[in-house]
């Protein structure tokens, strides 16, 4: 029997897979069990009701989507009413995302939804702050570490920070959130892009900007999950065009305590049952007892440690 | 089915006794022909699954569709289910070639395998009162009303069909309704037939004979409207496939939204998920 638990801070995960904010809902109980997920995480919640982006709110890209969903959000009442009793039938840990524009509407939040049933906070702090021009919390160390010091203060529960991938100073910006009182980083959120129409010269997206995802930009955040790794001590949770158990290893090797997996639902809506079947068999195959002993078991000089030695089994 | 209502369909317990199954599969399924219908048109028809084959009017799937001259989407394409047999398992489609996705379709040949996923979305109800029911649909949207025809077959009901096209020869499915006992009419663009002005008359007809007791509509909102119009004129109930650009076809990323007016406030639905058959007085055309 492989051991797929993972620990993130002071909770347990029956295994390390579990859905990307925004790429997950009830109707996906129709291609696959529920029961089986390492955690579930809503869509961002906001305080205010919000209608959400103009339409198109996605393009396809080579190996990747651009989307501008926005944040269309029922608001607090219709969450506690509705989505929470929903979750309440499942095993799997409830993770809420909450977004909101300003630091202290932020902590507010987190503590109207630090009720009996949801397990972790997820603050999506890669929307734009108000109080900064628009530029998203988690852009800056500064602005990062004003509102995770808030939000820690606001909620008894445990605290996963989202951070984009858009800033150059991202290990500052996870070492911010980490000082701050963060639980864990979920690295990362979409990448700001565009693309343009031939046939109207118009951008595809209403929007005009959005965000990439998918396999396209895979090899860019499990650079920023390394980066994270190494700076930090709480977990990182990794997310960024996982699609495959091969992806999901990749970033587990990179440091990753746990992964999200977003647009690879759309493709495949069982991706994420697909995955954890396939770290069965990858642990198998390698003899390895434990998953959590890829977290960052990825070798940068040569290594003889005798622990080790299921990197490469003799032949 | 509302977001409402699904939502508070409770999770499953923990300690259920019932094993989960699937509803909704991604599988591969294996083509076993893939036709020219007209100069615009293919009909594709592949073995599947029972989940899939049991498919009901009005439901799709999401195609992963093959690449084709170097381009390669990255999502499924929804298409409309065009005809479904348990019995065989296999599912039919109907499409037509519009861009890099439809193309990949159109390569494929008998014994050659494409991944499909459903079947997905709320389809038509039908009433098994009703004896009379009229279906319009233009262009693609022929393809999703074409298994209503023999779904109310198997009613008891009988169904006048009007097909709208630009030209006759792109007049689709005219057999497949017929052969379901259907009446057909055809109006097109090229003869002029097709503007809402004689389409309306031709429904003012068939409500003085009765022969109208629900509409079911697809592909145009302009005749979308003169149905509103009538519904709201004869309280006739009425049911309108839409369509919108699709990510998921699952009800998780809300770019499908459209919104509609339900008694009199405007509510934003997910046309994959809460659709894409709504009750047509509550679509915005
Ligand atoms: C629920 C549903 C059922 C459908 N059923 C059928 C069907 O049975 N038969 C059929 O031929 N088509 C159907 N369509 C439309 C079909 O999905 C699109 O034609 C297809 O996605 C185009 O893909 P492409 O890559 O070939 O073209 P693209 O390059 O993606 O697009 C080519 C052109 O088609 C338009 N288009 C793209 N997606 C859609 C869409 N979802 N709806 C309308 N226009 C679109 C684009 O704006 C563009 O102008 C359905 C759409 C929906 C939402
Ligand atoms: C359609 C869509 C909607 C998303 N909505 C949210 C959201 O509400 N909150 C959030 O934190 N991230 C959101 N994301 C970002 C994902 O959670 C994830 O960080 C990103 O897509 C990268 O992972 P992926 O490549 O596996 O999709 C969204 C992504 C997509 C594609």
């Amino acid at each position: 029997m492989i051991d797929l638990s993972v620990r993130i801070g002071n909770l347990t995960l029956a295994n390390p897979v579990m859905p990307a904010s925004g790429t997950f809902a009830e109707g996906l109980d129709k291609v696959m069990d529920f029961n089986r997920l390492g955690a579930f995480v809503t869509k961002t919640i906001t305080r205010e009701l919000r209608a959400g982006n103009p339409l198109p709110r996605v393009v396809e890209r080579a190996g990747g989507l651009i989307n501008s969903i926005g944040i269309p959000s029922k608001g607090v009442l219709y969450f506690l009413e509705h989505t929470l009793p929903y979750y309440a039938g499942y095993k799997p840990p409830l993770v809420v995302s909450i977004s909101a524009p300003t630091a202290e509407d932020f902590a507010q939040l987190a503590a109207e939804m630090s009720v009996p049933g949801v397990d972790v906070i997820e603050a999506n702090i890669s929307c734009p702050n108000i109080e900064e021009d628009g530029k998203a919390f988690a852009m800056r160390a500064s602005s990062t570490e004003s509102v995770v010091r808030l939000l820690r203060a606001a909620t008894p529960l445990p605290l996963w920070v989202k951070l984009t991938p858009n800033t150059g100073d991202l290990p500052d910006v996870a070492r911010a959130a980490e000082l701050a009182g963060a639980d864990a980083l979920v690295v990362a959120n979409t990448i700001l892009a565009m693309a343009i129409d031939l046939e109207t010269f118009k951008p595809c997206l209403g929007n005009i900007m959005g965000g990439l995802s998918g396999p396209a930009i895979k090899p860019i955040v499990l650079r920023q999950v390394y980066q994270c790794a190494r700076t930090v001590k709480i977990p990182v949770i990794g997310c960024g065009g996982i699609s495959t158990t091969e992806d999901a290893i990749e970033y587990m090797l990179a440091g990753a305590a746990a992964v999200q997996v977003g647009t690879a639902t759309f493709v495949q809506p069982a991706a994420m049952t697909t995955i954890i079947d396939g770290l069965v068999r990858f642990c198998e195959r390698r003899d390895i007892a434990r998953v959590a002993d890829l977290i960052g078991a990825v070798l940068n000089e040569e290594s003889d440690e005798v622990e080790l030695a299921w990197v490469a089994p003799p032949q | 089915m509302t977001i409402e209502q699904t939502i508070s369909q409770a999770g499953r317990a923990t300690d259920s006794a019932a094993p989960w199954t699937p509803s909704v599969v991604g599988e591969i399924a294996e083509v076993i022909s893939n036709d020219c219908v007209n100069a615009e048109y293919r009909h594709l028809v592949v073995r599947c699954g029972a989940v899939s084959a049991s498919a009901q009017p009005g439901q799709f799937f999401q195609l992963l569709c093959p690449h084709s001259d170097g381009a390669q989407p990255f999502l499924r394409r929804p298409m409309s289910l065009y005809g479904a047999d348990p019995v065989r398992g296999e599912v039919e489609f109907l499409y037509k070639i519009a861009g890099a996705g439809t193309r990949g379709l159109a390569t494929l040949g008998a014994g050659d395998s494409v991944d499909i996923m459903g079947p997905l979305g709320a389809g038509f109800t039908l009433d098994p009162s009703l004896r009379h029911i009229v279906a319009i649909g233009r262009g693609a949207g022929l393809a999703t009303l074409a298994p209503l025809a023999k779904a109310a077959k198997a009613n008891g009901t009988r169904v006048t069909a009007i097909f709208s096209a630009r030209r006759p020869e792109l007049v689709l499915s005219v057999d497949l309704f017929t052969g379901q006992g259907a009446d057909v009419i055809a109006v097109t663009d090229s003869e002029g037939t097709s503007g809402p002005a004689h389409i309306e008359r031709i429904l003012r007809g068939l409500i003085a004979e009765n022969r109208c007791q629900a509409f079911y509509t697809c592909g145009s909102s302009r005749l979308l409207r003169v149905q509103q119009r009538l519904a709201r004129e004869f309280e006739i109930p009425g049911q309108v496939a839409m369509e919108q650009q699709m990510a998921c076809g699952i009800g998780l990323c809300f770019c499908c939204v459209r919104d509609f007016n339900v008694g009199g406030e405007i509510v934003s639905r997910r046309v994959c998920w809460d659709g894409p058959v709504f009750d047509m007085m509550e679509a915005l055309p």
